[in-house]
């Protein structure tokens, strides 16, 4: 946006005003006080987009600890992904059941809130470019440190961001599982984030305090402000804009993926957005389809039976046999931790708590440890909470939407919870243990 | 400060002189140190050199070639028009925000993220296809705004005459 002189000709070519003015060679460099020339760079444009960033990266942290809080780490070892956090689970509660959009509200939040933020973000870091390049590049102790902790903030922001935006595209090409590399980094990143706030905030605060967007602070050295700037060909005002639009057309185009519908079709551009895998009661979104991960119809056919256990032994369940007991309703959707979500779907099957109740826990059941027909996958086995179990709307759904479940959605049974994250919500089951977890 | 004996040594002049910045400067480096630091050894438990290349070069990437390619695009943007710099931001806002997509949906827009469509049964073909249909829309926008904010000059211009002439 206006740097005129940046890669005249060749990047390394001379800047015409500076031929004269000393030697050549340092107009021409990015560290040079004339190379940068954008009019628009300057503290008050650079402060708008950092006190955005501060409300909404603090916005994503947040819900980020929540999504880990969601999958209940701390109540087996197959829940959790990160069982090296120490100190960093120290927040870890019991997730609640209720409301039952919990979870499709805060993880659509973080992912569609982060999507929407990369162009802050790249306006951001656009603006505060001279800085990488200042002479000398280290003034003292503090600067030097100062400046370390910079590069934790700007490669853990763009490390979180690429990330998370590669794993909602199931584009698993970063170096290690998701799970420890976004957690570690959130909190890598976060550290910076909280020195760097405290240390820029204060004067964020009083640069915007100080009136008008355009123009340079009064009484105030604005070290971001070309010294000699090119003609303006988009004002401040023009630059926000433009971000602003960026986020906006992101939202207009991926936000629709937290809903069924004419919402979906909107979002034109973002992974299970656009359109629905089919027709019919089982028609809305899937996860992984059943060929994804091995399971065949023969996993899921005749032979099929349910291995239900507890204190009063082992009970195998054909589908049957569960369509026998007390059918119970629950309207829920699927959330995914990858931030998208269906609208609510009517499932009907058992209650986990009757199934609990079979198993020897006839009032106050524990926990349930959830295994799969599937072979492979990181959730493949996950326990669920005693409060989950207890829910009326926790079920072993049999059917949805008045038809029974499609193979790609868990057939013969699957769990449905209210508020927990999609992973949780095991297909093909085949062996429930209710046990104290 | 004097440097003559006897002198109260202020830690604060001290700290500024050795240190460069105040006390809470340090305070708050030194805690982000310590989190980071906490953080780190976890976050680099896996393939550490792999993670050490990915967290630093997504910096050096941006700082180093994305941000100057983005510079030198605008740049040339700018030499094409020439004298006629009303007209930058015609080009310059449709094309920034198509860039932006293709460049945050590049593994679905070109095809790459080839677990999609076996994982979710949904179809890759339809991002190209949408990716095409936003930009093809934002470039005709900016272009019908252009015409009806020439139109609407032009109107003005003619408006003005007959009364200039007065």
């Amino acid at each position: 946006m206006g740097d005129r002189r940046f890669g005249k000709g060749s990047p390394f070519s001379l800047p015409d005003s500076a031929t004269g003015r000393g030697p050549a060679f340092t107009g021409r460099l990015p560290s040079a006080p004339g190379f940068w020339r954008s009019p628009v760079r300057g503290v008050r444009f650079t402060a708008v987009l950092g006190l955005i960033l501060l409300a909404g990266l603090t916005l994503l942290f947040v819900t980020g600890l929540l999504s880990y809080a969601a999958y209940n780490p701390d109540l087996a070892p197959v829940n959790d992904k990160t069982p090296g956090k120490g100190l960093l689970g120290f927040y870890l509660f019991a997730w609640p059941t209720g409301p039952h959009w919990l979870y499709r509200l805060t993880q659509g939040l973080h992912v569609t809130v982060g999507i929407a933020l990369v162009p802050v973000l790249l306006a951001k870091l656009w603006s505060v470019i001279p800085k990488l390049f200042v002479l000398p590049p280290v003034r003292s102790a503090g600067h030097a440190l100062e400046r370390v902790s910079l590069l934790l903030l700007v490669g853990g922001a763009l490390f979180e961001f690429i990330t998370g935006l590669l794993n909602i595209q199931l584009e698993y090409v970063f170096p290690g599982s998701f799970y420890p590399l976004h957690f570690y980094g959130a909190w890598v990143f976060f550290a910076a984030f909280l020195a760097h706030t405290g240390l820029k905030l204060p004067r964020a605060v009083r640069v915007l305090r100080g009136g008008r967007l355009e123009g340079s602070a009064p009484g105030e050295a604005d070290e971001l402000a070309a010294p000699d700037p090119a003609l303006p060909t988009i004002s401040r005002r023009g630059a926000l804009a433009m971000t602003g639009g960026g986020s906006l057309l992101l939202l207009i185009t991926s936000a629709g993926r937290s809903f069924d519908g004419p919402l979906r079709q909107v979002a034109l551009l973002t992974p299970h957005g656009a359109a629905e895998p089919g027709p019919g009661p089982n028609g809305f979104q899937i996860n992984k389809t059943a060929a994804a991960v091995g399971v065949t119809a023969a996993d899921a056919g005749r032979d099929w039976r349910l291995t239900v256990s507890g204190p009063a032994g082992k009970i195998r369940l054909s589908r049957e046999q569960l369509l026998a007991m007390d059918q119970h309703s629950a309207a829920l959707p699927i959330a995914c931790v990858e931030g998208w979500a269906t609208s609510d779907q009517w499932w009907r099957g058992v209650r986990l708590r009757d199934l609990a109740a079979l198993a020897g826990y006839p009032d106050r059941p524990p926990g349930v440890l959830v295994e799969s027909v599937q072979r492979s996958g990181a959730f493949r086995k996950a326990a669920l909470r005693d409060n989950q179990v207890r829910d009326p709307r926790a079920l072993l759904a049999l059917q949805v939407n008045g038809e029974n479940l499609s193979l790609d959605h868990g057939y013969p049974a699957r769990i449905i919870v209210p508020a927990a994250p999609g992973v949780l919500n095991t297909k093909w089951v085949t062996r429930l243990t209710f046990e104290a977890l | 400060m004097s440097g003559k004996a006897g002198n109260r040594v202020n830690p604060r002049v001290v700290l500024r002189r050795w240190y460069g910045e105040g006390p809470l400067h340090l305070l708050l480096l030194a805690a982000t140190f310590a989190l980071a630091g906490y953080a780190g050894v976890r976050l680099l438990g896996g393939d550490t050199f792999a993670i050490v290349v990915w967290f630093i070069g997504s910096a050096l990437l941006h700082d180093l070639v994305l941000l100057p390619l983005y510079a030198s695009a605008d740049l040339v943007l700018r030499r094409a028009l020439g004298p006629r710099t009303r007209l930058v931001n015609y080009v310059r806002v449709p094309t920034f925000l198509s860039g932006l997509l293709l460049l945050m949906w590049w593994p679905l827009i070109t095809r790459h993220a080839v677990r999609y469509e076996p994982y979710s049964g949904l179809s890759l073909d339809v991002f190209l296809g949408n990716w095409l249909l936003i930009t093809g829309l934002l470039f005709a926008g900016s272009a019908l705004l252009l015409v009806i904010r020439a139109a609407r000059l032009r109107r003005r211009d003619t408006r003005g005459r007959p009364s200039a002439s007065h």
